[in-house]
C-alpha cells in the first residue's frame, strides 16, 4: 500500500492507504477526525465536505491518495486556540443545527461561501450556494441565518 | 422566569460537541478487536430462497463469519415483532407473518436481509457478501398497495388476500342516517405517497458480547434504547435484561425510523458471540437505508364529507387502503389504526365519523411511523376534504372552517378523542392576519401579470401526542405502557444529573430539561446534565416519538423534582431547627419564614449528604428521586397553517411563495428550539407535497428512488424562510401545561401546500409529489380547454 502524507489542520500526518481509500475513510478511519460524516453514498449530502487547499471539496468523492501533499483543514480545525470560528459561532447563536450531523458539512460549506462570495450574503445566494449540502431537521430557516450572521462577523 | 429558566431562548448546550465535530455518533466509536459486516439482500421483491452457498465467500481471506437464516433458526432467535395488536371488525386478530432475522425460506421485498457476512474490514466483507451465491425461485409480486388484496402474489400464508386486518371505528350506522339526511356530500379520492424518512445520520450498530461476564452491547442509532432492549431480550430472546447493555449515543435525527428494532442491528449483537465476542460494526449505505429503512404513509383513501344546509359538517365516511410493507414491523400496525383515524375529526365538531382501514401486504420495504405517524395522512384527508367542501359550497375557506370549529372543551369526538383545551378560532385569526389574507386577490393579480398563478391553502390541524396513558392504550391493542421515567441525581455540591428515558437525536433535551431544572432549583443550567440513552446509567424508559419528550418525559422529571424539593425541606428546616412547614424555596434558596434564617440549595445538598445535622433514623441521607408518570391524557396540539404558491403555467415548477404557521403548543420551555421543530417540520412536508416519493416499478418490483439522485429530498433554494407565531391554551393534564411540538410542522404542511396548488390551478386533485412534471401534465387538460 502506497504511504501518503499531508497536512490536517495544521499538522503533518502520513499513513498508508489502498488507491481506492476514500479522503474521508483516511480522515475518520486512519486518522481518527469523525467530525466529517458521511451521509450518502452518491456524493449529494455533503456532510463530508473539507477544505483543501482552500477550496470546499466533498471527502467522499475525493481519493487519499489524490490529496498527499495536499492541506486539508477539516471541522476540528476550524476552532482556533480555543476560540470557535464566527462560523460556528453562528450556527450555535441562530439554532442553525439540530441533530448535528450534516453541521460540520454546512460549516465547511458556509466559510469556504463566504471566501469565494465576501462577507455581504443574500437569502437567495445562500440558499442556491447550500444546493450541494441536505439538512433534514432545520427547514433550513436558521442555517440560512446563521450563514447570513456567520458571514458578516467573518 | 430567570435567563436560563422556562420560556427562555437559551441556546443549546449540545451545540459546542457538534459544531467543533466532537459529536459522538455510532459510527465514530470503534470497538478494540472490531470486524465489519455487510448484509446480503434479497435482489428480488418476492421469491423462495432454494440454496445459499457461501463456501466461496468463506474463503476470501479476511473473513470472518457468514451467517444464514439457517443458523438464525438454529440458535433459536426470535423474529421482529409488531408490538401493537389489532382486531378486525369481525374480531379476528391481525395476520402478521413470520419475520425472521435473517431470511429464512422466502424474501418478501428487494433488500430483505439474507445473509450477514463478517470480516476484518469493511470491503473484505462488501466483496465476500458479493460472492455468496443464492439461488432463488422468482415468485410474483406486488407493489401498490391499491391492486395488493387482488394480486396473484401472495405474501404470507396467513394472509391469502394479502389483508392483515380489515378494522374500523365509530358508529356505521349513525354516519348513515347523517348522510341520507345531508344537504351536500363532497367526495375526494387521495393517496397519501410513500415517504423515506433519510435521517442524515444512516442507521448504524455495534453489537459484541464479553465471554467473560457473558454480557452483551449494542451500540445503535435508536430513539429508544430501552425499547430495544426489552425486545431483544424478551422476543428475540438473546440475552435476559440484566445481561444485555443497549447505548444510543448521539443520533443524527430519527423521525421514526430509528424507533423500531431492525434485523441488522439484532443480528449484530446476536452474531458477535459466535465469533468469539468480538466486537461487528455495520453502517448502513445510505442505498441500504433507501432500501431497508422503514418507510412512511403509502395510503389510499376514499373519503365523504356530508354538510347540512347552512355549511354545517353532519358527517365524515373515509376507507383507506394502508400498506405495511412485506412485514410488519415494530409499530405498523396502530399508525393507520389509532394513530390516524382517531384524528379525523378534525378541529371539526362531526357529530358522526365512520372509518375502515384495510391493512395490506406488499412487496416493498416495511411502513411504519415517520414523523406524525397517522396523523399527517388524518390532516391531510380533513383538510383537503373540508377545503374541497368549501369550495363546491362557494363558501370561504376560513369561513367554513371557522363555522365547523370546536368552541368548547373537553370535546369528545366520535373517534375515541377527548379534545381537552384549544382556541382554534384564535389561531386562525392571527394566521389570517399575518398572511394577509384579505389582500391576496392583489398577489393574484400581480402573479397574474408575471405569468404565474397563484393559490393559497389553508390546513387548520389538531394531533394527538404526548403518547398516552398505558391503560387506555393497553385496551387498545399496545403491548407496552408508554409512561416515561426521570431521576434526579443532586450532587453534594449542589449540581444536577437528569437521567431520563427520554432520547434526543436533535430536539435539544440537554438545554430544554436543563431549563426545567434550572428554574425549578435556581441552579446555574451549566451546573445541570442529561444523561440518556444508555440501559445501564438510566434505569428504564420509552424513548422519544409521538412528541413525548416535553409532556411525559419532562412531567416525569417535574414530579421527580418536587420529591427533590420536599426531601430537600425536611432537611433545610433540620439544619436551621424549623418546622418543615415554615420553610419556603424560592430562586434556589430556602428560608425560614418570619426569620432571616436562609440556606442556599448548594448548603441543602451538601447538608444532606454530609449527614450530619440530622437523625438520619427520620431522614435517609442524600439527596436522590425518581418519578414514573403516565400521562392521563393524549395531548392535543393544533394551529393553523397557510401556504401560498406560485405555479409557473410553462414549466409546472410551484414555488412556495409565503407560508405562515401559527401553533398552540400550550407552555413552552424554549422558543428558539421550537421554532426550530416546526421549521423542519414543514419543509419535511413540503417535501411530501411538492418533491419526495418513494417509487417502485410495477413490473420488476425495484426500487426506483433509490439514492439521493432519484428521491428529491427538499434543499435550501427548495423552500422559503417561514413566519411563525403562537397562541397558548396551557395543557390541562400536564403540571408544566406543554403540548408537543416535533410533529405539528409535517402535519400539517402537505394538506396546506396542497390546497394552495389546487386553487392556484382550479382543480379538485393534484397528486403527491406535485413536481413539475406532475403539475405540467394535471394542466394540459385546462389548457386545451382555453385553446
Amino acid at each position: 500500500m502506497p504511504a501518503i502524507s499531508m497536512k490536517v489542520n495544521g499538522q503533518a500526518v502520513c499513513g498508508e492507504v489502498e488507491g481506492r481509500t476514500l479522503l474521508v475513510e483516511f480522515l475518520r478511519d486512519k486518522l481518527g477526525l469523525t467530525g466529517t460524516h458521511v451521509g450518502c453514498d452518491t456524493s449529494q449530502c455533503g456532510a463530508c465536505v473539507v477544505h483543501v487547499d482552500g477550496k470546499a471539496v466533498k471527502s467522499c468523492t475525493a481519493l487519499a491518495i489524490a490529496c498527499a501533499d495536499a492541506d486539508v483543514v477539516t471541522i476540528e480545525g476550524l476552532a482556533k486556540n480555543g476560540k470557535l470560528h464566527p462560523m460556528q459561532e453562528a450556527f450555535r447563536e441562530h439554532h442553525g443545527l439540530q441533530c448535528g450531523f450534516c453541521t460540520p458539512g454546512m460549516i465547511m460549506a458556509a466559510v469556504d461561501m463566504v471566501k469565494r462570495l465576501g462577507k455581504k450574503l443574500d437569502e437567495d445566494t445562500i440558499r442556491h450556494e447550500l444546493e450541494g449540502n441536505i439538512c433534514r431537521c432545520t427547514g433550513y430557516h436558521n442555517i440560512v441565518a446563521a450563514v447570513k450572521a456567520g458571514a458578516a462577523s467573518m | 422566569m430567570n435567563d436560563t429558566g422556562i420560556g427562555a431562548r437559551v441556546r443549546r448546550k449540545e451545540d459546542h460537541r457538534f459544531i467543533t465535530g466532537k459529536g459522538q455518533y455510532t459510527d465514530d466509536i470503534n470497538l478494540p478487536k472490531q470486524t465489519y459486516a455487510y448484509f446480503v439482500r434479497s435482489p428480488h421483491a418476492h421469491a423462495t430462497i432454494k440454496s445459499i452457498n457461501t463456501a466461496k465467500a468463506k474463503k476470501i481471506p479476511g473473513v470472518v463469519g457468514i451467517f444464514t437464516g439457517e443458523d438464525v433458526a438454529k440458535d433459536k432467535l426470535g423474529g421482529l415483532i409488531c408490538g401493537w395488536m389489532i382486531h378486525s371488525k369481525d374480531g379476528s386478530p391481525m395476520k402478521a407473518g413470520p419475520h425472521p432475522v435473517l431470511a429464512q425460506g422466502k424474501v418478501r421485498y428487494v433488500g430483505d436481509h439474507v445473509a450477514l457476512v463478517v470480516a476484518e474490514t469493511k470491503e473484505i466483507a462488501k466483496a465476500a457478501a458479493a460472492a455468496v451465491q443464492v439461488s432463488y425461485g422468482v415468485l410474483p409480486h406486488v407493489v401498490d398497495v391499491a391492486d395488493a388484496m387482488k394480486s396473484k402474489a401472495q405474501i404470507h400464508e396467513v394472509a391469502p388476500d394479502n389483508r392483515v386486518f380489515n378494522w374500523s371505528i365509530g358508529d356505521e350506522a349513525a354516519t348513515d342516517a347523517a348522510f341520507r339526511n345531508a344537504a351536500h356530500v363532497t367526495k375526494i379520492d387521495l393517496v397519501n405517497n410513500r415517504l423515506i424518512p433519510n435521517a442524515m445520520e444512516p442507521r448504524a450498530a455495534i453489537g459484541s458480547y464479553d465471554t467473560g461476564s457473558e454480557n452483551y452491547t449494542l451500540y445503535t442509532t435508536s430513539q429508544n434504547p430501552h425499547v430495544a432492549r426489552l425486545v431483544i431480550s424478551a422476543f428475540h430472546g438473546l440475552a435476559p435484561e440484566h445481561k444485555l447493555r443497549v447505548i444510543a449515543p448521539d443520533v443524527g435525527g430519527g423521525f421514526g425510523s430509528k424507533i423500531f428494532i431492525y434485523a441488522e442491528e439484532v443480528a449484530c449483537v446476536w452474531a458477535s458471540k459466535h465469533i468469539g465476542g468480538r466486537p461487528i460494526k455495520w453502517t448502513a449505505e445510505r442505498s441500504e437505508s433507501f432500501l431497508a429503512d422503514a418507510h412512511g404513509r403509502d395510503h389510499v383513501t376514499h373519503a365523504e364529507l356530508a354538510t347540512d344546509a347552512s355549511g354545517k359538517i353532519v358527517g365524515m365516511k373515509v376507507h383507506t387502503k394502508a400498506a405495511m410493507g412485506a412485514y410488519l414491523s415494530t409499530f405498523a400496525s396502530c399508525v393507520p389504526t389509532y394513530l390516524y383515524a382517531t384524528l379525523l375529526s378534525g378541529q371539526y365538531n362531526i357529530p358522526a365519523i365512520y372509518a375502515e382501514v384495510d391493512a395490506i401486504y406488499t412487496n416493498t420495504a416495511p411502513v411504519d411511523a415517520y414523523r406524525g405517524a397517522g396523523r399527517p395522512e388524518a390532516t391531510y384527508v380533513v383538510e383537503r376534504i373540508v377545503e374541497t367542501a368549501a369550495r363546491e359550497l362557494k363558501i370561504d375557506p376560513a369561513e367554513f372552517r371557522r363555522r365547523n370549529f370546536v368552541t368548547s372543551f373537553p370535546h369528545q369526538t366520535p373517534v375515541i378523542m377527548c379534545y381537552d383545551a384549544g382556541d382554534y378560532p384564535a389561531a386562525l385569526d392571527k394566521a389570517l392576519e399575518i398572511a394577509d389574507y384579505k389582500n391576496f386577490g392583489e398577489r393574484k393579480s400581480a402573479s397574474a401579470r408575471k405569468g404565474k398563478l397563484r393559490g393559497i391553502g389553508f390546513s387548520a390541524y389538531i394531533e394527538a401526542c404526548g403518547i398516552a396513558p398505558s391503560a387506555a392504550i393497553g385496551s387498545l391493542g399496545a403491548g407496552v405502557g408508554l409512561w416515561e421515567s426521570a431521576e434526579v441525581r443532586v450532587n453534594p455540591v449542589g449540581t444536577v444529573e437528569i437521567l431520563t428515558g427520554s432520547h434526543s437525536h436533535g430536539q435539544g433535551h440537554e438545554t430544554t430539561f436543563a431549563q426545567l431544572v434550572s428554574d425549578r432549583l435556581g441552579v446555574d443550567i451549566n451546573n445541570v446534565s442529561i444523561v440518556h440513552g444508555d440501559t445501564d446509567k438510566v434505569q428504564f424508559g420509552m424513548g422519544t416519538y409521538g412528541s413525548r419528550s416535553g409532556a411525559v418525559g419532562m412531567t416525569a422529571i417535574s414530579k421527580a423534582l418536587d420529591k427533590i424539593e420536599a426531601k430537600a425541606k425536611r432537611v433545610a428546616a433540620a439544619v436551621m431547627e424549623a418546622a418543615v412547614d415554615d420553610v419556603e424555596f424560592k430562586n434556589g434558596s430556602f428560608t425560614v419564614k418570619g426569620t432571616d434564617k436562609k440556606m442556599a440549595f448548594g448548603e441543602v445538598a451538601l447538608s444532606a449528604y454530609v449527614a450530619h445535622k440530622f437523625n438520619s433514623a427520620e431522614i435517609e441521607p442524600g439527596l436522590k428521586e425518581s418519578a414514573f408518570h403516565d400521562p392521563s391524557n393524549f395531548v392535543f396540539p393544533a394551529g393553523v397553517h397557510i401556504c401560498e404558491v406560485e405555479v409557473d403555467a410553462d414549466t409546472g415548477v410551484t414555488t412556495v411563495a409565503n407560508y405562515v404557521a401559527v401553533d398552540d403548543f400550550g407552555n413552552i420551555i424554549n422558543p428558539m428550539i421550537v421554532e426550530g421543530q416546526v421549521h423542519g417540520g414543514i419543509v419535511q412536508g413540503i417535501g411530501q407535497a411538492l418533491a419526495e416519493g418513494c417509487v417502485y416499478d410495477k413490473e420488476s418490483g425495484q426500487l426506483m428512488t433509490g439514492s439521493y439522485m432519484d428521491y428529491q429530498m427538499p434543499r435550501a433554494a427548495d423552500v422559503p424562510s417561514f413566519k411563525l407565531d403562537f397562541t397558548c391554551t396551557p395543557c390541562p393534564s400536564n403540571p408544566l401545561g406543554m403540548k408537543g411540538c416535533g410533529e405539528a410542522g409535517a402535519i400539517a404542511s402537505p394538506a396546506a401546500v396542497m390546497n394552495a396548488v389546487t386553487d392556484a390551478l382550479g382543480l379538485r386533485d393534484v397528486p403527491m409529489p406535485a413536481t413539475p412534471q406532475v403539475v405540467w401534465k394535471a394542466m394540459q387538460p385546462m389548457k386545451k380547454a382555453a385553446e
